[in-house]
């Protein structure tokens, strides 16, 4: 299953300045794991000490927010575009 | 009293007045400053961390004593330059604190009950005094677009401050607001862009923006400029308490949207404690929402420490953020304090705008109804002290929400003379 992954510009030191990737996962936590394969460090800036996802990090998988799906669960279709976005944005 | 706050050394040649750095609320880090706004470690929020070391107390007061009559009254405590009040902006501010006694009577409070009227700033809400900082980042870093993701309010003082400073605007709300909210943004010539969803999909469509070419240099002033803007905020503080004799009230009433601004208010009072302007007094902060939107009111009655996004549904559009950037920060400073955080119905809002507007002659907003309904329920379930002071915010005009009241109107229709005026029982 390949997803693309599009990185916000605090996250593109560990892409090459990239702001997009492909990935590879059936959910978002497999996605994570296989970005971090390729762009080593990203995880940790995207998950906390117990590897849940930061609690001022915002992701969609196409245009549902993970928080109102199943989380690092959340299953990431062939396909699926997913959003990594800042949280503290708005107001 | 020379002051120490919190950063001791400028680490950026940007000419801010005393901001100091970028500091990030969860973890610390520092950058110096520019337009950024989440943390590279940790995605948490950058705040500006300021030098107030040179400040002597009293000199300081009679600066600000002898200030303009807006909010560059509080330039030594703001990230602008120290010439700001020359510069080509919307100059918001110093707006009237209403001490509201009949309101008082109504909902038996006898230690003081204010209304902070921000509906008399230039575009008519208090987004005027955070756009105004974003203004001056945006000056500083270069930028000649300003932009925004908003729920009505922000689009129009962004217009506004745009025509104003000399800077071209593109502004993006959701399709649906209110009429008059969406003729206030676009009357100021800009460009205004309506989204296909609510807000919390225009501030996701913003953040992609940002990050993507077609939104290169582009001052999305809650966004990329959002840690300069949010201290607009800080002035409500400043203003309340030198307009009460530079006393801290015991409660304030604040309504949530997404929770920045009840958090610089707090960061605003405790700068004026640690700077010596204020006696270091306990006070009490309370978060008010609408129930159709209210993620931290939910939050903060199941104990909760982080907030689960909601999908909004009420009137109270300029407070429908489902997904609030401070909620946590909101609930961490309700719990400190010794406040709360409540939430009322639609109906509860209206009943409360009619209710402001029957007692003191003040016509809110529907934000407005939600504080003055929560300060009302707040009261009768006894988390609001009525013997202790309470300031309440009102942040809008009620001009731009009429939809919310349709069915207000004439109390008759007569005939022009006596005899019609007589049986209509006007008499």
């Amino acid at each position: 299953m390949s997803v693309t992954v599009r990185i916000p510009t605090i996250l593109r030191a560990y892409t090459g300045g990239k702001a997009e990737v492909a990935a590879e996962g059936t959910t978002l936590g497999a996605v994570i794991a296989d970005l971090e394969k390729n762009h080593a460090g990203i995880s940790a800036r995207v998950l906390d000490d117990q590897g849940k996802l930061r609690r001022f990090v915002n992701v969609y998988v196409n245009d549902d927010d993970v928080r109102f799906e199943q989380g690092l669960e959340t299953a990431t279709p062939d396909g699926a575009g997913v959003s990594i976005i800042p949280a503290v944005a708005g107001g | 009293m020379a002051v120490q706050t919190v950063a001791s050394a400028t680490d950026s040649t940007v000419d801010l007045g005393p901001a100091a750095a970028l500091s990030c609320r969860e973890c610390g880090h520092r950058v110096p400053l520019g337009p950024v706004f989440a943390c590279e470690e940790c995605f948490g929020p950058l705040e500006i961390a300021y030098d107030f070391s040179a400040y002597d107390t009293e000199e300081l007061r009679k600066q600000i004593e002898a200030g303009p009559a807006n909010i560059w009254r509080y330039a030594p405590l703001l990230p602008v330059p120290a010439d700001v009040a020359t510069k080509p902006n919307i100059n918001p501010g110093w707006t009237k604190l209403v001490r509201a006694d009949n309101l008082a009577r109504e909902l038996g409070v006898t230690g003081g009950l204010y209304v902070k009227d921000d509906s008399g700033n230039p575009t008519h809400s208090f987004k005027d005094r955070v756009v105004a900082q974003a203004v001056e980042a945006a000056r500083a870093f270069g930028y000649t677009t300003l932009s925004c993701s908003s729920t009505g309010n922000l689009a129009g003082a962004v217009g506004a401050a745009a025509a104003r400073a000399g800077f071209r605007s593109c502004v993006f709300i959701p399709h649906d607001l209110e009429q008059g909210k969406i003729v206030m943004a676009a009357i100021y010539g800009g460009e205004l862009v309506g989204i296909e969803g609510n807000y919390d999909d225009v501030n996701r469509f913003c953040s992609e923006l940002i990050g993507d070419p077609a939104g290169e240099g582009w001052g999305f002033v809650n966004v990329n400029l959002r840690p300069y803007y949010a201290e607009g905020s800080k002035t409500l503080a400043y203003e309340i308490c030198e307009q009460l004799g530079w006393r801290i009230p015991d409660q304030l009433v604040i309504p949530i949207a997404s929770g920045s601004q009840l958090t610089k208010i707090d960061k605003g009072l405790q700068e004026l404690i640690k700077l010596g302007l204020v006696e270091d007094k306990p006070y009490k902060i309370f978060g008010a929402q609408a129930e159709g939107c209210s993620p931290v009111s939910v939050a903060y009655k199941e104990g909760h420490d982080v907030v689960r996004p909601q999908k909004p549904n009420t009137i109270a559009k300029s407070l429908a953020i489902g997904n609030p950037a401070d909620g946590p920060y909101v609930l961490d400073i309700a719990r400190r304090t010794g406040g709360a955080v409540e939430d009322v119905t639609d109906e509860q809002v209206v009943d409360a705008i009619k209710l402001l507007a029957r007692t003191e002659g003040i016509f809110a907003e529907t934000a407005g109804g939600v504080t003055v309904g929560v300060t009302k329920k707040l009261i009768e379930n006894g988390l609001i002290d009525p013997a202790k002071s309470v300031v309440v915010l009102n942040t809008g005009d009620g001009l731009k929400t009429l939809d919310a009241v349709a069915g207000t109107g004439l109390t008759a229709t007569i005939r022009p003379n006596l005899e019609s005026f007589r049986e209509a029982g006007l008499a």
